[in-house]
């Protein structure tokens, strides 16, 4: 079953050049779907696009068979309890001057969420590893990768249907990213999750497909094994061929 | 054996409350080309700082740096200036921030040619200034000459306009090209261009390079020895191929192994 659909979408900036041009794409309920592309591709106008934080000219996108209805605050209201994003910077992302209690259980207060807003937080802060009383600190106190994990704690704590990722492991040191990959790998088994970046690596280790962008268009989209064993598009095939890969040699975990 | 270009022994760097490196150690020989590993905060773009002479007032060097056989740690101003041009250039991450937005590429390239042309003694006139600019700009690939020596920066890509840093970081002939991340900014098919360029251009030119960066397989193409740091440390060096493939240190060991997840995710096993 399709959760996200985004059907022949065209977007451009004012009287500017398009840098989306006719986007179709689905998202099954459930799948992890990778959307790669490099600066240019129109990757972020797309996230926009999904978020509703503005709308395509041309063509649609439906969340579980409505159009998402940027203008309709109505639609939004409730569109935010159903779909969440976690962005690239977690040192931006935070609010220093809010207790990361009061953070994670901001989109509970805005979505008027009935419950235990405390405790729903110890539950999101503590399945993303971090322990409970993290909630009575504040963002200075944590690395980049905690950060990252407090957004991730936001981000579900309402328990949303699709978490939109934007770049969301790409400021963080290597052996954090390993750690914050995996940790998505475990969210996503419970939501439908949309990740975009230009990581292929990341991409390949997240996503059972992917969507290939370049200069606002689709140039390759399927299975991610699939696309990584054959690619068909010269460009895929010339993204996979430039990434840097270690020396061969005996593996040594 | 030939006498290294760089030799730094026992380098500490400190705020009044705080070591930032402790007892660094190593040395580059001419025309080698070596690899700095490190996260954020292990202290790998002090250390080159700490090369150049460019460190913050605040933080105090101890120990030493000798580039090209002379001292850097506690040298007068006026001698590292000389010597950031004869001996050492930088190229950094951001070409954005490197190049100044208001004046054009051309002018950019021809300040560095013009000082080395006279601190030589060498003709540095109009004519001989914009020859040395156009060789400097094929040196590094860049088409259109004409075009880009009019050019302001925001007017080029962000692989030309490090193309356009590389090439004022030759202007000057230094003996030792610093790289820190010099493609950390860029996009993965821009990257594997400027890795080449930097990687045939120092051969050629039979420069040294100090290559810094936090990706061990940009580093693994690049250089032929490498040292990790952490937390202002060294933690192992060694032969760029036996770091990488056979890592001694448990740390080295878990970047190697967190690299290796996403190669091997890249070839269809995550």
């Amino acid at each position: 079953m399709t959760l996200m659909s985004v059907e022949n979408v065209g977007f451009a900036y004012g009287s500017g050049r398009r840098v989306l041009e006719d986007v179709s794409f689905a998202v099954p309920r459930g799948a992890n779907v990778g959307l790669v592309g490099e600066s240019g591709s129109g990757k972020s106008t797309l996230l926009r696009l999904m978020l509703g934080l503005d709308s395509p000219q041309q063509g649609q996108i439906l969340f579980d068979g409505a159009p998402l209805e940027a203008r309709d605050r109505t639609f939004i209201q409730g569109y935010r309890k159903r779909v969440q994003a976690v962005f690239q910077d977690p040192y931006s992302s935070l609010n220093p001057a809010h207790r990361i209690g009061r953070i994670v259980s901001e989109p509970l207060r805005s979505l008027k969420v009935p419950g235990d807003h405390r405790k729903m937080a110890e539950e999101a802060i503590t399945s993303v590893g971090l322990s409970a009383d993290t909630l009575d600190r504040f963002p200075h106190q944590f690395s980049g990768g905690q950060r990252q994990r407090i957004a991730i704690a936001r981000a579900i704590v309402a328990r949303p249907e699709l978490v939109l990722a934007d770049e969301a492991v790409s400021a963080l040191d290597l052996s954090t990213r390993v750690r914050v990959v995996d940790l998505f790998q475990e969210i996503s088994e419970r939501m439908t999750m949309i990740f975009v970046s230009h990581d292929m690596g990341v991409v390949a280790a997240l996503c059972d497909q992917m969507v290939v962008l370049d200069r606002g268009r689709i140039v390759e989209a399927g299975a991610t094994a699939e696309i990584l064993r054959n690619p068909q598009h010269a460009y895929t095939q010339s993204l996979l061929a430039s990434i840097p890969r270690m020396p061969e040699g005996p593996v040594t975990p | 054996m030939m006498s290294d270009l760089l030799t730094v022994r026992g380098l500490t760097l400190a705020t009044p409350d705080k070591v930032l490196v402790e007892g660094l150690s190593f040395s580059i020989a001419p025309g080698e080309r070596f690899g700095l590993i490190g996260e954020s905060g292990s202290g790998k773009s002090l250390t080159s700082l700490a090369v150049t002479g460019l460190l913050a007032p605040s933080i105090r060097p101890a120990g030493s740096i000798t580039l090209a056989g002379k001292e850097i740690i506690g040298a007068p101003e006026k001698r590292l200036v000389r010597m950031r041009g004869d001996a050492v250039a930088t190229v950094f991450q951001e070409p954005l921030t490197a190049l100044d937005p208001l004046m054009p590429l051309g002018r950019q390239i021809a300040g560095p040619v013009r000082r080395r042309l006279k601190r030589k003694g060498q003709e540095a006139g109009r004519v001989a200034v914009a020859r040395e600019v156009r060789s400097l700009l094929e040196l590094v690939r860049l088409p259109e000459p004409e075009r880009l020596i009019r050019s302001y920066p925001h007017e080029v890509s962000g692989g030309q306009r490090q193309r356009v840093a590389i090439a004022m970081a030759l202007a000057c002939q230094p003996r030792l090209l610093i790289a820190d991340e010099p493609t950390t900014a860029l996009d993965v098919t821009t990257q594997a261009e400027i890795v080449r360029l930097i990687t045939s251009l120092v051969e050629e030119l039979g420069i040294a390079l100090l290559f810094i960066s936090h990706d061990l397989a940009v580093v693994g193409q690049v250089a032929e020895s490498v040292m990790v740091m952490r937390d202002g440390r060294m933690i192992e060096t060694g032969p760029a191929e036996q770091v990488l493939t056979r890592p001694e240190d448990s740390y080295t060991r878990s970047l190697v192994a967190a690299a290796r997840r996403f190669d091997e995710a890249l070839e269809g096993q995550p």
